[in-house]
C-alpha cells in the first residue's frame, strides 16, 4: 500500500467522537444525579462497547435489576449495529460538539432495535458484516468463515482498540482487496473526456467487473433548508431509508467517480446512470436551484468528510472503509420537483 | 435482459426476482385457495420519490395459522420414529384455534447475495411474540433439522431491510449453494427460468415451517 493511503486509512481510524452521555432521568436514584460521562468513541466502533467505560459513571444511581445498554438521540433509539461515526454523521447534520446522547440500563425497546447482549452480540453482527462484504466481493463468504478462531479473535480485538497494524495483518489474509490494487501506485490517469490512451486501456484491461458494499443512509428531504444546522431532526427511523446495495464498479478505463457510485445505486433518483460516462453527470450535478429538474444532493458524508463528488471511487473505497469493509455513506438528497414523466 | 446465466451459479437477479415473486403470488392463489394469499407490496416510493420505471418490493403473506397438535408430540416427542410426513405442525389452514400460532413470512430480495430471503415472524393467540427459541421448539422436526443442520441455513434476526423493525429470517449465506445443486441439470434454456427458481427456492425454505406448495404449481414450471 502507498505511504499516503496508510495514513489516510490511520487518520480514519484515529477519528473519534466526543461524546456527552446523561442518564435518563427515569433511571436516576441518586440525589444529586449522577454528572453526565465525557468520552471519546471511535468512529469505527460500536456504542454498546462503551459499556464498561460508562458503567462506573452510573451504577451507583441505578435501581437495582438487570442492565441492558441502550442509547437515545433526542429521542430516537440509536441502532447500535451502525458504527458509532455513522450515526453521528448521519443524525447529527450541524455537528454537535460534544455530541449529547442519553443512556438508558433499562427499558430495552426490543421492537424497535435487535437485542443486544454486550460484546459478543456485536462482535457477531460485525463478522456478519464481515461475512456479507466478502460475499459481495467474492461471490463467497468462505475465506471469513475459514478463518481461524485465533484469527477471529485477534481481528475483533484489532477492530474494538482501534489497532490498525494488527487489522491490517490479519484482515489481508481474507484477501478481500478490492479495487485500486491496480491504481495505487500508478499516477492516476487524467479524467479527460473520452479519450482514452493505449496504455491505460492495457493497463486496466486485468481489471473486470467487482461488486463494491457499500451501505447508504438516506434522507429524502421535502423541506429545504440552507444551514445544516437548521436541519430538522429525525423522530423515527421510517424517515431513513437504508439501502444496502453493492456498487458495480466496470473499470475498463473509463474514469468511475464517488458521484457515479451513489447515482448507480439509486436507481429510484438516477434512472439511467449504470455504466453512465463521468463527464455528461459531473456537469449536469453542478446543479443552478432554480433548475430543480434534477435531485440535488444536499450533504454527503463519510466518516466525517464530505468528500467533492468527482474523487475516484476506488480512492474513496479503500481509504474510507468501515473495518467490515462496508462503505457507509450518508446522504442528504433533496427530490426534484417534477417527476420524470 | 434476462440473465439466464445467472441463474446456473444459484442466484436470482433483482428484476428476475420481482417478475417471479409476483408470478408465484398469481399461482398461488390460483392453486392454493384455501391458503392465505401471497401479496406484492410495492415499495418504489419508499424514499419519497422515484423515478419512472423502477420498482421495488416484497412478496408478503400474514396470519399464516400453524395449529400444534400436542399430543402427537407428547407420544413422539423427538424420537426417530416420528416419520417426515407426520408433522406435529399441521399444514396452515385459516381455522382459528388457541392452539396455534399466527406467522408473517416475507420474501425479500438481497442485493448481496442475490437470492430472495424467507424473514418471517411468530406470535402466540394471545398476540404475544414467539422468540428464537420458542419458533425452534416448535418446527417440524424432520425437515427443519436436516435444513439447519446441513449448514445451509439457520435462524438469525436481523432488522426487515423495508420496515425498520427486528424480524427473524433464514439466513442466505448459503443459498446460491443450494440452489445451484437444485437447478443443475435442469434445462436452463427454460422460458420461465426465474419462476422456477422461486419455486424451487421456497419449495425447499417452506419445509423449514412445514408449507408446502401444491403439486399442480410445482408441475407448471416443468
Amino acid at each position: 500500500m502507498e505511504r499516503g493511503e496508510k495514513e489516510a486509512q490511520q487518520y480514519v481510524w484515529d477519528g473519534a467522537i466526543p461524546l456527552q452521555i446523561h442518564l435518563h432521568d427515569s433511571e436516576v436514584t441518586t440525589l444529586p444525579p449522577p454528572s453526565p460521562a465525557l468520552i471519546l468513541a471511535p468512529r469505527i466502533g460500536y456504542l454498546p462497547l462503551l459499556s464498561p467505560q460508562l458503567k462506573p459513571f452510573f451504577s451507583e444511581a441505578l435501581p437495582p435489576g438487570v442492565d441492558t445498554i441502550w442509547f437515545e438521540y433526542k429521542g430516537l433509539p440509536l441502532k447500535w449495529y451502525i458504527p458509532t461515526g455513522v450515526l453521528f454523521d448521519l443524525l447529527c447534520a450541524g455537528p454537535e460538539r460534544p455530541w449529547n446522547l442519553t443512556v438508558h440500563f433499562r427499558g430495552y425497546p426490543g421492537n424497535i432495535l435487535l437485542p443486544c447482549d454486550g460484546e459478543d452480540s456485536v462482535k457477531w453482527s460485525y463478522i456478519n458484516s464481515l461475512k456479507e462484504a466478502a460475499y459481495v466481493i467474492h461471490g463467497s463468504s468462505k475465506n471469513v468463515m475459514n478463518m481461524s478462531h485465533p484469527d477471529q479473535v485477534e481481528l475483533w480485538r484489532s477492530v474494538m482498540n482501534g489497532n490498525l497494524e494488527t487489522y491490517n495483518r490479519i484482515s489481508s489474509k481474507l484477501k478481500l482487496g478490492i479495487i485500486g490494487d491496480e491504481f495505487s501506485g500508478k499516477p492516476n490517469p487524467s479524467p479527460s473526456k473520452g479519450q482514452h490512451s493505449v496504455d491505460e486501456t492495457e493497463a486496466t484491461a486485468a481489471v473486470k467487473a467487482s461488486r463494491i458494499p457499500v451501505r447508504l443512509y438516506l434522507w429524502a428531504i421535502n423541506e429545504d433548508f440552507n444551514d445544516l444546522e437548521e436541519a430538522p431532526h429525525f423522530d423515527s427511523w421510517d424517515q431513513i431509508s437504508y439501502i444496502n446495495r453493492p456498487v458495480e464498479f466496470n473499470t475498463e478505463g473509463k474514469y468511475f467517480t464517488l458521484l457515479d457510485a451513489v447515482k448507480s445505486i439509486l436507481p429510484e433518483f438516477y434512472p439511467d446512470s449504470s455504466n453512465r460516462t463521468n463527464a455528461e453527470s459531473t456537469d449536469e450535478q453542478r446543479i443552478e436551484p432554480e433548475k430543480e429538474r434534477h435531485p440535488v444532493v444536499k450533504l454527503l458524508r463519510i466518516q466525517g468528510i464530505e468528500p467533492k463528488m468527482e474523487i475516484p471511487f476506488s480512492w474513496v473505497v479503500n481509504n474510507l472503509m468501515n473495518p467490515d469493509y462496508f462503505l457507509h455513506i450518508c446522504l442528504y438528497i433533496k427530490a426534484p420537483k417534477t417527476i420524470g414523466a | 435482459m434476462v440473465s439466464i446465466k445467472a441463474t446456473c451459479d444459484g442466484s436470482l437477479s433483482s428484476i428476475n426476482f420481482q417478475i417471479a415473486a409476483i408470478t408465484f403470488a398469481e399461482k398461488w392463489k390460483k392453486f392454493n385457495s384455501d391458503l392465505p394469499e401471497w401479496l406484492w407490496i410495492d415499495c418504489s416510493n419508499r424514499l419519497g420519490f422515484a423515478a419512472h420505471g423502477v420498482r421495488d418490493g416484497y412478496l408478503s403473506v400474514q396470519n399464516v395459522f400453524f395449529q400444534i397438535q400436542r399430543s402427537l408430540k407428547e407420544d413422539y416427542g423427538e424420537c426417530s420414529s416420528l416419520n417426515d410426513y407426520e408433522e406435529p405442525f399441521d399444514i396452515a389452514t385459516l381455522t382459528t384455534g388457541d392452539d396455534g400460532y399466527w406467522y408473517d413470512f416475507h420474501v425479500v430480495y438481497s442485493s448481496s447475495y442475490s437470492v430472495p430471503v424467507l424473514y418471517f415472524r411468530a406470535r402466540s393467540s394471545d398476540g404475544q411474540p414467539l422468540n428464537k427459541d420458542e419458533i425452534e421448539k416448535n418446527l417440524p422436526t424432520g425437515s427443519a433439522k436436516v435444513l439447519t443442520d446441513s449448514k445451509w441455513t439457520f435462524i438469525t434476526q436481523e432488522e426487515h431491510p423495508y420496515l425498520n423493525r427486528p424480524w427473524y429470517m433464514l439466513h442466505p449465506c448459503g443459498t446460491s449453494e443450494w440452489m445451484k445443486l437444485i437447478l443443475a441439470g435442469e434445462n436452463p434454456a427454460i422460458e420461465n427460468r426465474n419462476e422456477q427458481y422461486l419455486i424451487s427456492w421456497f419449495s425447499v425454505v417452506g419445509q423449514v415451517f412445514g408449507l408446502k406448495l401444491p403439486f399442480e404449481m410445482l408441475k407448471s414450471v416443468g
